[in-house]
């Protein structure tokens, strides 16, 4: 019964959703306020509809009903509870659930929070969402349908990709869904301006809050993403430059150029057709990514089972939603007037060269990431391009970002002189020189790492001279920085946290791994450590069977701790997972895996990965950043009514 | 003035454009998914255009049928189909009814039975019907390996020279039977 | 500065920054692009000893070997054919647990100066039952499967994934 109400209750949503699309874009061309004000209700009624039907879902996760296919396919009795209910979005149908259920969310939201909002504006991008909304759900109704049924019932599940049954990976696709679906509301607003032929600074101020809380919540889901591949993968690395990394790294960059642009619209009314134009690049890349990762074209590590048939229903919607867009964008945006004057050298232009520089970061990763695809497609070659591809191609459009990081929030809106601005920041120059010539020492002269700390320096001290140029002159700094707009602590915290996760990069270059076979009593030695095979063992889990490794790392020949990497074997889904032991004091780890056992010993790679936990710890502070900065009242709600009486047409 | 404009509005355009040019891309990337001509994860045949490599089988034991060697592919009246095959692969079961219309319209096909037990694999055939003109055992499987086969079933398609024009690995569908397989047929006929 | 100036400044900024994204990826693509070959495109056209390419093909029976480097890394051996050809592999590191003799392989490395790939990565493909994930699901669907006659197909046709090293 549960999974027919499930069932219903996603054809309930559709219903509601081209209600929800039809009616107030009709009204809103009509000027028809009664007809606009439907989109509220319908919006909420969509999003209670979906979340019914995720309950639903879940339920039958929860209960292992055998009867659904779905849970037959990806869940098995013998699974611990939290992974039968993160297993309810651990598959490709699930997925989709709780992509549309996070997309009605942001619906409600946008109905809910949007009183303020100019009504004709909040009607078309409520109808716009409820667009790509229709566009979901009769994928997942016609495509991939989560509550069909078999009959009858199988004896018992066929287990979820081992891979998945993972905190880390519990937690990931979720957050990635949020900063995609953000992506599809900022989408939504970029449409709606379209439509009506003018942006003004308070649809600048709507859209940055979007576009700050998906910024941040991708941010999260990459760093997510980025740490289960550390520990899970057993590889060593934190980024592969794998495409499915990259399809989520594009939407990443583009919605972060779109975040400083929002300001400029906001701030200044300038670059208005360019951020819209992010907007709509934002969610086109998201949508991208999903087509590439679900349709099977790439080759990755880690993509959902792919299945065409699909990838045809992603693609149709793509060219809608996306070929739409554009078409509206080349039709109405010439009609947008160039304006706000600014000089080259200003917070403007400071911005202007951070989306420049991004938005080229953006293309040479999409043309790496697509190059091998359209090469096959077109000469029939297999090739594959590389992690020395991107580092050596995005390293030096990275390093202007980074020097220009720490000048631009410096710089006063207009116009503004390099030199006073320089010469507030010498003495971070300085720290980052100091920096780049001791890691130089210490590293025995390799540039690039060292540079890589510099950078960090760079930007942390950077973050910190803002703040306290900004209250410097008062006479009590504490209270003028308690008092300083949450939006700019934002700001700074956010490119610290860049600082961070670029000081655990260049610690990262630095790692060190070394291959040893041990037998049982033997020992290696290895960065400063002794290290010590006691044995391989069995040790069953509650649906796999592991081989364990107990190794002792000793130093001057006391045992400090021990470390047991595995490797587990999970039965019903033939596959088997490596278990990294991973030691860490925060300021590097010992990385440990098991390799293949060889006459009574084992084989073992072990890896010296300095500063390593900086790398997601510099990620979550530039979430925090974006939190804090979203916490400030001005950032929120109250403000754009107001301005929008204030701006001009 | 008008210039300028004409140009912003060409300028504006080009997203639209380069998306168009992308989903045209990706469109023929998931119908070569579908017909096994784009294929990422595939790794090409070093075959095709090519004689197969040189072996000679023995029968599969008790089968009446008899074994054959790559000399046999040769010089053929039609094109021919060489399938690998084996009686515990449960993909092998629904290729099954494709082979045996392909029989039935006179295609020559030569079986070779993979990595199998002899007493299995007549049994197969004796339950569901023998659609091979002549049938071969390579029990270690190292004919396959020669071949470059990557699992079962495999087929391939060998014109009247006895040269490689296609492969397949997988099950032949329905689908797979009426876009690929029978028009390759035809054309080698 | 006039609006005209302004307007040209940002152009040249605009111009320059494509330009040294064009510039950067179409250098770094020359180095670093990796193809695919196979034993018998080695045979015909032996690449260049310093590039790195992905060889793939199946692990020869029997030929594989475990041993150290001289500095005391397990090493292991074998080698890859595709049926016309034969190459040499070696590689130190955590092998994928699905590498099997017999079965499909993808690796990662360069020529070494004897004629002998060294792998940097390797990883394996396909099961030996192949099966598609269409096919897979269809059977799930209809209920036609028999477990008398194997095991379950694997859950979907994702690609076994490999070590690095």
């Amino acid at each position: 019964m549960i999974p027919e109400l499930g069932h219903f209750a996603l054809a309930m949503a559709l219903a509601f959703c081209i209600a929800q699309t039809a009616l107030p874009l009709w009204g809103a061309q009509r000027r028809d306020a009664r007809l606009m004000a439907a989109a509220v209700p319908l919006a909420n009624a969509a999003m209670l509809s979906v979340l019914v039907a995720f309950i639903c879902l879940a339920t039958s996760y929860a209960v292992n009903d055998t009867s659904v296919v779905n849970v037959v396919q990806n869940s098995h009795s013998a699974k611990p509870m939290i992974y039968k209910i993160t297993g309810t979005w651990g598959n490709h149908e699930g997925s989709m659930v709780l992509w549309v259920l996070v997309l009605t969310l942001c619906g409600a939201a946008v109905a809910g929070f949007g009183r303020d909002l100019p009504s004709v504006l909040q009607a078309r991008v409520l109808g716009v969402l409820g667009a790509i909304a229709v566009g979901f759900l009769l994928f997942v109704l016609f495509t991939s349908n989560p509550f069909d049924r078999v009959w009858p019932p199988a004896p018992d599940g066929q287990g979820l990709n081992p891979l998945l049954q993972d905190f880390g990976l519990a937690v990931h696709p979720p957050l990635l869904y949020l900063g995609y679906v953000g992506t599809a509301v900022t989408f939504a607003f970029a449409v709606a301006a379209l439509i009506e032929g003018r942006v003004d600074a308070a649809w600048g101020a709507w859209v940055r809050p979007w576009a700050l809380a998906s910024w941040g919540f991708l941010t999260c889901g990459i760093a997510l993403g980025s740490w289960w591949a550390y520990y899970e993968l057993g590889w060593g690395g934190y980024w592969f430059w794998d495409p499915v990394e990259n399809s989520s790294l594009l939407p990443w960059l583009a919605s972060t150029a779109l975040l400083h642009s929002a300001v400029v619209v906001e701030k200044r009314g300038a670059l208005k057709v360019w951020t819209v134009f992010l907007a709509l690049m934002a969610f086109a890349l998201s949508m991208m990514g999903t087509f590439l990762v679900r349709s099977g074209v790439l080759n990755s590590v880690h993509t959902f089972a792919a299945d065409p048939a699909r990838g045809v229903f992603i693609l149709i919607m793509l060219g809608a939603f996306v070929g739409g867009a554009f078409a509206l964008f080349a039709w109405r945006a010439p009609a947008m007037a160039p304006q706000g004057v600014f000089a080259p050298v200003s917070r403007e232009g400071a911005l202007v060269l951070n989306n420049l520089l991004l938005s080229c970061i953006t293309a040479v990763v999409l043309v790496g990431t697509l190059y091998p695809l359209f090469l096959d497609l077109i000469a029939g070659r297999m090739i594959s391009v590389g992690p020395p591809f991107f580092n050596m191609a995005t390293a030096p459009l990275a390093l202007p970002l980074i020097a220009a990081m720490a000048l631009g929030p410096l710089m006063p809106w207009k116009r503004a002189d390099l030199w006073p601005v320089m010469q507030r920041l010498w003495w971070v120059a300085l720290v980052a020189l100091a920096g780049f010539i001791i890691a130089l020492v210490l590293t025995g002269q390799r540039a690039l790492p060292a540079l890589g700390f510099a950078a960090g320096l760079w930007l942390i001290f950077g973050a910190a001279a803002d703040i306290i140029d900004r209250v410097r002159r008062a006479e009590n700094p504490w209270a003028r920085a308690r008092a300083l707009p949450r939006a700019a602590w934002g700001a700074a915290i956010a490119h610290a946290g860049m600082g961070v996760t670029a000081l655990g990069v260049a610690g990262m270059a630095l790692s060190t791994e070394t291959l040893v076979a041990l037998n049982p009593g033997q020992s290696t030695s290895f960065a400063g450590y002794e290290w010590r095979l006691d044995g391989v063992r069995d040790s069953p889990g509650p649906n796999f069977t592991a081989r364990r490794a107990d190794v002792s790392v000793l130093v001057d020949g006391a045992v400090v701790f021990t470390m047991t990497p595995a490797k587990r074997t999970f039965p019903i889904a033939r596959t088997t997972t490596t278990e990294a032991a991973i030691r860490t004091n925060g300021m590097r780890d010992l990385y440990l895996v098991l390799g293949e056992e060889r006459e009574g010993g084992a084989v073992l790679r072990i890896h010296h990965n300095p500063l390593a936990p900086w790398i997601w710890l510099g990620a979550l502070t530039m979430a925090l950043g974006a939190a804090t900065s979203l916490s400030d009242r001005r950032v929120r709600v109250a403000a754009p009514s107001r301005r929008a009486v204030a701006a001009p047409a | 003035m008008s210039g300028v404009l004409n140009r912003r509005r060409l300028l504006l355009a080009a997203p639209l454009g380069v998306a168009a040019a992308a989903g045209v891309g990706f469109w023929a990337m998931l119908s070569g998914l579908q017909d096994g001509s784009f294929n990422p994860r595939g790794v090409p045949s070093a075959l095709l255009g090519r004689p197969p490599p040189d072996f000679a089988l023995p029968p599969v034991e008790g089968s009446t049928l008899p074994g054959f060697a790559s000399a046999d592919l040769r010089g053929l009246e039609r094109p021919s189909l060489v399938n690998f095959w084996a009686s515990w692969c449960v993909p092998c079961i629904i290729e099954h009814p494709q082979l045996m219309a392909l029989r039935a319209e006179g295609v020559p096909i030569f079986g070779i039975s993979y990595k199998d037990r002899a007493p299995d694999a007549l049994q197969f055939l004796s339950r569901r019907g023998d659609p091979f003109l002549r049938l071969a055992a390579d029990p270690p499987g190292r004919v396959a390996i020669d071949w470059g086969v990557y699992g079962v079933p495999e087929s391939y398609i060998l014109d009247r020279q006895g040269i490689i024009r296609w492969r397949y690995a997988g099950p032949i569908t329905a689908d797979i039977m009426n876009e690929d397989v029978k028009p390759l047929l035809r054309r080698h006929a | 500065m006039t609006r005209r100036r302004r307007r040209l400044t940002v152009l040249l900024l605009c111009a320059l920054g494509l330009g040294t994204a064009t510039a950067l990826t179409l250098t770094a693509f020359q180095d670093n692009l990796v193809f695919f070959q196979s034993p018998s495109d080695i045979a015909a056209n032996p690449p260049p000893p310093a590039r790195a390419f992905r060889l793939g093909g199946l692990v020869e029976e029997g030929s594989v070997t475990r041993d150290s480097t001289p500095e005391g890394r397990p090493r292991i051996g074998f080698r890859v054919t595709d049926g016309q050809s034969t190459v040499a592999v070696q590689y130190s590191g955590v092998l994928p647990d699905l590498f099997r003799e017999g079965q499909g392989v993808v690796t990662l490395g360069q020529m070494g100066p004897d004629g002998v790939f060294l792998a940097r990565e390797v990883l394996a493909r396909h099961d030996e039952n192949y099966m598609p994930p269409e096919v897979a699901e269809a059977l799930r669907r209809t209920g036609h499967w028999n477990p008398a006659s194997g095991a379950a197909p694997p859950p979907g046709g994702r690609p076994t994934a490999g070590g690095r090293s």
